[in-house]
This record gives C-alpha cells, structure tokens and sequence, in this order.
C-alpha cells in the first residue's frame, strides 16, 4: 500500500540487473556525507550475495549497530565472511570489512620494505601524522585497500563482486582527487627539495632555487622547528626508494575505477546540498569518462494514498474539527490529526520531488531508484534486506 | 514564528526529558561544533544573532574556507577582514570573518619575524600551502590564534573588540584536536614564539571563558558522536558548553493517539466513517487502512527520536531544541531560530 512519494522521471536503475551481470566486479556507492553510502554499499553487497554473487563489502565508519549486526565487532581490516548469508542454491557469499586506514598504510609499508626500514618508516613522527590525520589518507587508504582486495580477488578467486563504500568526506569528488592529491603531494617540488640533499643536490629545485631555497627552510624551520623538515625529508627518502612513486599506486587504482567492470552508484538524500553534490559527482564521472550505474536517491518521504491530496485531507480535517469540536481524545479528533499528518507527508513528498526533478532534468540520462526513509534506522541484517528489496523495485 | 514555538512546546513537553538552563552567561568564546551536515553553520549563526539581539557586538567566525557565512546571509564572499553582516532586533550587531590559515600565518610571520614581503613570495610558491600540510597543528593554531586574538581585545579595552565570537568550528571527529593546540604543536617547535602563542590560545580556550556547544540531530549517528565528542572533550579538559538538537520536528498526535498506534488501537472503521462523512470520496476502507499505517509509522518514528533525545538528556548538559524549518534556511528562518535560542537562554 506504501508507495514512494517520489517518482522520478528517468530510467530506472536495475540493481538486480546490475548485480546479475557478472562482467561487474566492482561497485562503489558515494556521495555526500550522511546521506546513506554505507548502507546502500551493505544492502547491495547483501542483496548481491543472497543472488547468488560471491562478494566483499568495504566500509567505512558503519554506524555502530549495523558494524556488529554483520558480524564486524573488531576493526581489524580484514574482511570476514557474514554467518549464514547465501544465495538459496547455496552459492552465494559475503565477507565484510571495516576500513582501518593507519593499519592499512602500515600494511603497505610492511609489504614493501624490508624489516629495518619499515620499522625506521613507521616510527616516523611525520609518517604517524600522515598516516593518522592527513586530509586525503582515509580516501587514499580506500583505494589502496580495493587494490589490494580486487589483487586478491583475482588470485585467489574469493570474490566474483566487490562494493565499496566511500569515507565521509566533506565533498563526494575528495575520494576521486584525494589520491592524486596526496600522491603529488608526495611527489611534489617542495618534497624534492626537501630530499634534495639526499639524491644529489639540484634536482627538482628548478624555478626554486633561483628564489632562495634558504628563505623557504628557514621559514619553515623558524615556525615549525628544524626537527619536522629533518623528519618529513627522512620519511620520504626512505618511502621513495622502496615503492617507488605514490601518484603511481594512485594512478594505477584511478585506471581500475574506469575499467568497464566498475559500476559506480551515486547516492544523495532529496535534500538541496546532496543532490547538489550528486551533480558534481555526476558530471565529473562524465567528463572522466568513469562507468556510472546511477543515482539512488535515499531517504525519500513515503506516501501511503497519493490520491488524497493534501488540501483534501486538511479540508476534511477542518470539518471534522469544526462539526466535532476539537477533543483530541474522541475519534473525530483522532481521525482529524490522521489526515493532518497525512497532509504533511504529502508536502514533505512534493517538496522532495521537485528537488529530485532538478536533478534528473539536469541529467536525462542517469538512471534512479528510490528508498523510502524508513521508520526506523537500519541496523540489522532484515534492514538491509528491506533497502536492498526498494533498490530493486522502488514501487 | 508563533507556529514555530507552537512546534517547539509541543515537540518536547514531556516530563524531565530535556533540561533547559541558560546557555553561556560570561561566555566569550562560544565553540560550535557537531558531525558534518547537521547544521553547524546554521546554529553559530543563529547564536551569533540571538546574541547580538540582546544588543551584544557579535562576531561570527568559519575556518573552513566554505564561505558558509556568506551564503547564509546572502552577502558576497567574505575576505579577510571583518565586516558587518546583520543588525539584530536589539541593535546588537553581528560581524563576520572568514579566517584562512595562510593569511593569518603571514599576520603571524610579519608579527614577529617582520617578514611580510618574504611571506607573499612564500606564498606564490605555495610554501604556506605546503608548510600548514605537512603540520596541520600549525594550521590550527594559527585558526584557533585568530579567535583567541580576538577574544583578547576585550581585555585590552580596544575599539574594535566584540562581546562575543561565535566560532563555527570543525566537525566532532576533529574538534579535540583543533582546540588542543598545545598538545598539536607539541611535535613543533620546542620553544619560541608558536609555543608562546599556543600556551597563550589554551589558557583562553581552556578556561570558563570558552564554551564548547555541540548540534546533533535526532539520529543514531550524530547522537553517537556527540556523545562521544563530549566524552572525548570532557578528557581533554574543554570546557563542555551544551547542545543543540537540530532539525526537529513535533508529534502530530497526543500520548494518547500515539499509544493507540503503538499498539494497533487506531479504530479503522471509525476512522473511515469520520473521513467518508468529511467528504472524501475516496474509497473509505483504503482511506482509513492508508491513515492507520501512517500513523503507527509516525508513532515508531517519535519513539527513535525520543529514544535518542533521552540518549543526549543523559549527558546532563543544557539542551536546546530548534525545528525543522519546512522551507529551508533563509534569513527570516535564521532570524526566527535565533528567537527560540534567545529565549531558550542563549546569552
Ligand atoms: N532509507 C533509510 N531509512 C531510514 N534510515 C536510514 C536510511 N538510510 C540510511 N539510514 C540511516 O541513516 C544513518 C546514516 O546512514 P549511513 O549509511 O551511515 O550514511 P553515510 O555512510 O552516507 O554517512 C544511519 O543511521 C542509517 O541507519
Ligand atoms: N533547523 C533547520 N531547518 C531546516 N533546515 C536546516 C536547519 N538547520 C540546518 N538546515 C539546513 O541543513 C543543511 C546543513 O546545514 P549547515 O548549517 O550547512 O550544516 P553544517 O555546517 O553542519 O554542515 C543546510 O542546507 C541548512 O540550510
Ligand atoms: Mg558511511
Ligand atoms: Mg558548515
């Protein structure tokens, strides 16, 4: 009898077909912060698994009680398979993951430095702060863990499908241009000259030092201590020589997100700001040329009996009051706060709705889906089975 | 605005579950922070308003580098510098400031370095950029810096000081470390004029002249995070201001109706008799099997939310509430918010 207030006026996007095409191996859910990412990536992951789909779900930042109903009470950045999800042929699997960047990272420098040079890297004062609070690493770390997952999906043949979530980052675009932002930040001229003492001075100084490489560390050592330039000018000796590059890696997991085996799944709330975000998402995809599935428009009002519109029902509600008097506790007043709330669904719904025919006149194109907001938060595995079920078929 | 405190009464007047106490009396610096999204720009203005409504000469600062202000009040971008926004009712004003962190270290390396024509040539290079990356502590310092300057103008009795400075601050998952300014350069300098300035901007920040507010919504997550935020303030030794509970909306039905639906008491076939004699000519079994299930959605979702309003009552801390405002935010909307902290004791 629910029906969503919001029905869009574009293709509609197919998540059954999406998840049964078995060319799609990876599934990347984003968005703006708050607007339901992380339990679109878990409700597709699962929906997924129950086809049939053998998959590993990446998040980040669950809510607490979603985190524990998928069995993910440590955070201890390995996936681990969910108990008793399976398709009804039994083929189907889902191990969960929750993201752990300072790990990640330290993982990366592990696998590719030898013991003593690790240890030296992770003792770094500078690479704790990077690893820990750099704006760009948690985006950075994200991709690096779906490198990694996809590398070993491929050798091990563990998962035919990977959904990833994205960290709530303050625009939806961060977790495309983070990598590249910190890979050229590691990569950068400052970084050059920084080391330069250690590669044979000159390189990379170019423009630089014709403008007094002298001024620049004093200054900066002045404001932030010599100890700080020593220690950033350590770590990046010791990073570059053993895995060479960053913008690299971060190159090689931006060419995997254009790959035609990638879907990716923008996610907005019909709020002005998300949608807005949504748009820039959109059409940078676009531009990239990067495999957008569509837009999943999340936390819609739901409207129970469209044909009652909202002057009816407020009409009928002033009747009643007027012939019945107002005694909240009589039928009449029962029936007359029924129909006002009714009305007010109603116009939180058309609001919605225009909002969300913004964004699909803006972009004909892109396919949609709805979910109604629920009553409710979605912290159980049912929960997410309901979100996976309106992905599907909106109603 | 009377419905607006109609909503207000109406949304949470029940027993004991929300204590409202005066927010901020002898308050200098009031800290607004809060998980990203649930409206802390909004609320440090409607503060910075409420505020200047009591005639107090208000500034309202963002660190972001959003222009956040600037929207809000519908003016353009802010610079550098401060400038009048408002006008409050009680003829009070409210000034704003957009901080960035690389003009306030070239204010901070002319200062005391006397270095301002080499700072500009530092920062085409990109060297500040470059300088507030690899030691976000620096950044924050000199933000939080500015505030602090500011705050302090009062004691010096200058003519350009304010009552008050709203600060709308970074989200909960990175507040402990902004403010902590002396723990965040403990990696720099040793001694020397960013030492001195940090201890200068905690002894203000740590001290009953700074009030640290939180606005949360009536959700699992931002309850969670403000819960946690305030814990994690609590440790580090900020003094804790209140919190705003945001974007709320009110009941449409009494206890009474709201237990009926909880425990599936809505009488249909009354409900349709009432509705068909009210002249909807829709079918009336549909009309009245439609009305019950929005009701009994309804009543779930008052029950979360006051689930998660006493989560945060919990917390003993001054709780504030402000409505949803069904058509957005726009000056009149900040204005009316403003009225609902004024009277809620803002002060
Ligand atoms: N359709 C929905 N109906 C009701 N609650 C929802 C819905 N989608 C998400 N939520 C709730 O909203 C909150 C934020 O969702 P989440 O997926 O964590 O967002 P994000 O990852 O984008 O920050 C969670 O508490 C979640 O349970
Ligand atoms: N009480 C309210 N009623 C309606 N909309 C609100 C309210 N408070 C905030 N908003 C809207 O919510 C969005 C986020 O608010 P904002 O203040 O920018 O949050 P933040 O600074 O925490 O990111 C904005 O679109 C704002 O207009
Ligand atoms: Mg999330
Ligand atoms: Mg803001």
């Amino acid at each position: 009898m629910r029906t969503s207030g919001v029905r869009l006026d574009a293709p509609l996007l197919g998540i059954d077909e999406l998840l049964a095409d078995e060319g799609v191996r990876i599934i990347v859910c984003t968005g703006a912060g708050g607007v339901g990412k992380t339990t679109t990536a878990a409700a597709v992951a699962l929906r997924a698994a129950e086809s049939g789909r053998r998959v590993c779900v990446m998040t980040i930042d669950p809510a607490r009680r979603l985190a524990q109903a998928m069995g993910l009470r440590s955070l201890d950045n390995t996936p681990r398979q969910v108990p008793g999800v399976t398709s009804p042929d039994g083929s189907g699997s889902l191990h969960a993951m929750m993201l752990d960047m300072k790990r990640t990272f330290d993982e990366v420098v592990e696998a590719h430095a030898d013991p003593e040079r690790a240890r030296a890297i992770l003792a770094n004062p500078f690479y704790q702060a990077l690893s820990s609070s750099f704006a760009g690493t948690q985006e950075y770390m994200a991709m690096e863990k779906l490198g990694q997952l996809r590398a070993r999906a491929d050798a091990e043949g563990t998962w035919d499908l990977i959904v990833v979530d994205t960290p709530p980052s303050r625009s939806a675009l961060d977790f495309l241009d983070a990598p590249e932002r910190l890979g050229s930040f590691l990569d950068g001229r400052f970084i050059r000259v920084l080391t330069a003492p250690a590669r044979g001075a000159g390189r990379g100084i170019g423009k630089l030092a014709a403008m007094g490489f002298g001024l620049f560390t004093n200054v900066l050592n002045k404001i932030l201590g010599a100890q700080v330039l020593v220690d950033v000018g350590t770590f990046v000796a010791a990073i570059d020589t053993t895995f060479g590059g960053f913008r690299e890696r971060a190159d090689a997991t931006y060419a995997l997100l254009k790959d035609r085996g990638t879907a990716f799944v923008v996610v907005a709330a019909p709020e002005r700001d998300a949608l807005r975000e949504a748009s820039y998402f959109v059409e940078r995809l676009e531009a990239d040329d990067m495999p957008l599935a569509g837009l999943v428009l999340n936390r819609v009002q739901q409207v129970t009996l469209p044909e009652v519109t909202p002057e009816q029902a407020l009409a009928a509600a002033d009747r009643i009051s007027d012939e019945d008097g107002s005694d909240a506790r009589s039928d009449a007043g029962l029936t007359a706060a029924l129909l006002r709330l009714h009305a007010d669904r109603q116009r939180i719904a058309a609001r919605q709705r225009h909002l969300a025919e913004r964004f699909t006149a803006a972009h004909p194109g892109v396919a949609a889906t709805t979910v109604p907001a629920l009553p409710g938060d979605v912290h159980d595995l049912d929960g997410l089975r309901e979100v996976g079920a309106y992905l599907a078929d909106p109603c | 605005m009377n419905s607006l405190r109609a909503a207000m009464t109406a949304t949470w007047n029940y027993a004991g579950s929300v204590t409202t106490a005066s927010l901020g009396p002898g308050v200098a610096l009031h800290v607004v922070s809060g998980k990203g999204g649930t409206g802390k720009t909004t609320v440090s203005a409607a503060v910075a308003l409420a505020l200047a409504s009591q005639g107090r000469r208000t500034l309202l600062m963002e660190v972001e580098g959003r222009q956040g202000i600037a929207q809000l009040f519908d003016v353009p971008p802010l610079p550098y510098q401060e400038r009048k926004v408002a006008v409050a009712p009680g003829g009070g004003e409210v000034w704003a400031l957009a901080v960035d962190a690389e003009d306030a270290l070239l204010d901070y390396l002319e200062i005391f370095y006397n270095l301002r024509r080499a700072g500009s040539a530092l920062r085409r290079m990109g060297a500040v950029d470059f300088a507030t990356t690899i030691a976000p502590g620096l950044r924050d310092v000199l933000l939080t810096g500015k505030a602090i300057e500011v705050v302090r103008r009062t004691d010096k009795a200058a003519p350009d000081a304010y009552d008050a400075v709203v600060l709308d601050a970074p989200p909960t998952g990175r507040i402990c470390r902004f403010l902590n300014v002396n723990s965040e350069v403990s990696g720099l300098a040793k001694v020397g004029p960013i030492r001195n300035h940090a201890d200068l901007v905690m002894s203000v920040i740590a001290s009953p002249r700074t009030a640290v507010h939180l606005v949360s919504l009536l959700e699992e997550m931002p309850v969670q995070e403000t819960i946690d935020a305030v814990a994690e303030l609590r440790e580090n030794r900020l003094p804790v201001g209140g919190i705003f509970v945001n974007m709320t909306r009110p009941p449409m039905l009494t206890e009474e109706q709201l237990d009926q639906a909880r425990e599936g008491r809505l009488p249909a076939e009354q409900i349709a008799a009432l509705a068909q004699q009210a002249g909807l000519r829709q079918d009336a079994a549909t009309v009245a099997a439609a009305l019950v299930l929005e009701g009994q959605d309804h009543a779930q979702r008052v029950d979360l939310e006051r689930r998660e309003l006493q989560r945060i009552a919990d917390l003993g801390l001054p709780t504030l509430t402000l409505p949803l405002l069904a058509d957005g935010i726009d000056l009149g909307g900040l204005y009316a918010l403003a009225g609902i902290l004024r009277e809620g004791g803002v002060r």
